[in-house]
């Protein structure tokens, strides 16, 4: 980097993660929803806790898209703590004193699960942009990959928010007796218009960087570490709402308190956005950030069903629903849909819409009414499977 | 008639009408409660039945309450969720002391007969005596102890007595399996009194409904 920054492959976390990772060779390649075949793969993981001795006390956490496996422990790369320690640990609702947790990198990640900043056996370089492009399914497979070799038949519980909440739902639909319960956090069945709209600003910002080159930038020692940070700025203002920033920043200047009339960050809110690009560069692929929003986009599992209620038609699945008033991102109308689809279906379902006004990422946040409604539907399941 | 006999179930709540409802359901049955509140009755039936339960409520504080509990309760309101739920999903559906603050009584009770092979509805009965005295001596809008709140600030919009429920079902088709009145004290009227008596004396109404053979 010409600043001498660091950025996430530095770290050589794509191949060597600092994590269980299992390796899958040809007799057990991963066949894609595009047709393409991954012939050698792999999938990192983290696991905190101890599973049982018959082996029902897993729960799979699912993570958003720029999240990683490491939920509840220090980070490799950023050096700060995990996603969701106020959900993950000792005595917290996913109580890892009587819980297995697990949480995979996703498929396309960058963390030490096979994605495009992986080495491409086959040539010996990274895959770029010749990697194939995957699905919130495939993602799926790919956990329950990892689920099948830690020999764990049915899951005690899933859990993830935003593209987490996604692979939540596509696991319950797809393997409706491999799932005891379900937790889908402020997301939807279906990514809306707006979203893909977002998602595809973002990858144009990556795109328009001149060092991407053509996604070939790991070959050719170049980052296109403005563009990414140009699409990191732009998605992070979707997971906030406008109270949120007003609260926090307003519209209070950096140093003074009048302008200096010029284009450097001069309000907070600027320079926080800026900070948040450059260190979230450092941290992630932007072929990664390309190839998992587009599985994002094609999300619909309402039109892979021919209806929604048809995916979770008689699922044995409990499911519990969370929405946040201030998300807009995935509002609750999106909930109430997939709430609808589940009662129809005949599901076991709760749900309830948390007032908050910290918009999407709300649910990484220390609220207290979701951590009650997750505690009292884990509490409630784990007596009805006896679990200590 | 029920007889409420003094035993751990009449130790588990206060409520009254909950302990009749809770005689009215079966061990294990499918249970839906439109308008379950903090849940207790969800809870209660749970605990002393064994039930499969499933819970609407239209207040957020509610729904939290229900969901500390690990109760399967989803927000929402009688009159715009009922219609998703799928035909013969449920064993019993119950309405507590709901019926008169929905916007639409006669489409509620429809779909809780089309959902549950039973229907299990309690309301405050505007009938009773104590009613009829504040608006003809009076001339004031009750308050009593089934209808605590003030006109103007009162949830409830479509109050009906007892005779005019039962009038309803018969309108509705649906066949009255059980039916009792219960006095503002809690205490069941006698069973063999005649409708008017129920209708003058009873500050509730509960009814165990089941779907009329068309």
């Amino acid at each position: 980097m010409p600043d001498g920054r660091k950025t996430f492959d530095d770290y050589d976390q794509a191949d060597h993660p600092d994590s269980p990772v299992v390796r899958f060779g040809p007799d057990a390649a991963l066949r894609l929803e595009s047709g393409a075949v991954l012939e050698s793969w792999q999938i990192a993981y983290q696991a905190y806790g101890v599973l049982n001795a018959d082996k029902s006390n897993a729960i799979l956490v699912c993570h958003a898209l720029t999240g990683d496996q490491h939920v509840a422990n220090e980070n490799p790369v950023t050096r700060k703590p995990g996603w969701w320690p106020l959900m993950v640990g000792p005595g917290k609702p996913l109580d890892t004193n009587r819980f297995f947790v697990l949480c995979p990198n996703v498929l396309a990640g960058c963390m030490g699960t096979t994605g495009p900043a992986s080495m491409n056996p086959a040539t010996g370089r990274p895959w770029g942009i010749d990697f194939p492009m995957v699905t919130i399914a495939d993602m799926v497979e790919a956990h329950m990959r990892l689920v099948d070799h830690l020999g764990i038949h049915r899951l005690f519980c899933i859990i993830g928010g935003s593209m987490g909440g996604m692979q939540v739902l596509q696991l319950a639909s797809s393997y409706p007796d491999r799932v005891f319960s379900a937790i889908p956090l402020a997301t939807a069945a279906r990514l809306s218009a707006q979203n893909i709209a977002f998602d595809e600003v973002g990858r144009q910002a990556v795109m328009a960087d001149p060092d991407w080159r053509g996604g070939r930038y790991l070959e050719q020692g170049t980052r296109p570490s403005k563009g990414l940070a140009v699409a990191r700025m732009e998605a992070h203002i979707t997971y906030l709402s406008e109270a949120a920033l007003h609260r926090r920043f307003g519209r209070q200047f950096k140093e003074h308190n009048h302008p200096d009339f010029s284009f450097d960050a001069e309000f907070q809110i600027e320079s926080y956005l800026r900070h948040q690009g450059v260190s979230f560069v450092e941290r992630f692929d932007a072929n990664s950030y390309l190839y998992i929003t587009r599985a994002m986009d094609y999300f619909d599992l309402a039109a892979a069903h021919g209806g929604l209620s048809k995916a979770f038609h008689k699922t044995p699945t409990r499911f519990l629903v969370i929405s946040f008033t201030s998300d807009w991102l995935f509002p609750t109308s999106d909930s109430r849909v997939l709430v609808r689809a589940l009662n129809a279906g005949g599901a076991s379902v709760g749900f309830v819409e948390v007032e908050s006004d910290r918009g999407h990422d709300a649910f990484l946040l220390n609220e207290p009414v979701m951590f009650k409604a997750v505690q009292g539907f884990i509490d409630a399941n784990a007596q009805m499977k006896g679990i200590a | 008639m029920i007889l409420l006999s003094p035993s751990f179930e009449s130790d588990a709540t206060s409520r009254l009408d909950f302990l009749a409802i809770v005689r009215m359901v079966e061990q294990g049955a499918r249970v839906l409660d439109v308008g379950c509140g903090d849940g207790e009755l969800l809870a209660l039936l749970r605990d002393l039945r064994g039930i499969d339960g499933r819970g609407i409520e239209l207040t957020r504080s509610g729904v939290n309450a229900c969901l500390a509990k690990g109760l399967a309760v989803i927000q929402g309101d009688a009159d715009t969720d009922l219609e998703h739920y799928p035909d013969n999903g449920f064993d019993y559906v119950i309405l507590s002391q709901t019926l008169q603050a929905t916007r639409n009584p006669k489409t509620v009770l429809e779909h809780m007969l089309r959902i549950g092979s039973h229907a299990v509805v309690t309301f405050p009965n505007f009938g009773h005596w104590r009613v009829r005295f504040d608006l003809l001596i009076r001339g004031r809008m009750p308050v009593t102890e089934s209808l605590p709140d003030n006109w103007y600030d009162t949830p409830n919009i479509h109050y009906c007595t007892i005779r005019d429920f039962v009038a309803l079902c018969n309108e509705l088709g649906a066949e009255m399996e059980q039916a009792l009145a219960m006095s503002s004290t809690g205490n069941p009227l006698r069973l063999l009194a005649p409708w008017w008596f129920w209708n003058l004396f009873g500050a509730q109404g509960i009814f165990l409904l089941r779907r009329g053979r068309a």
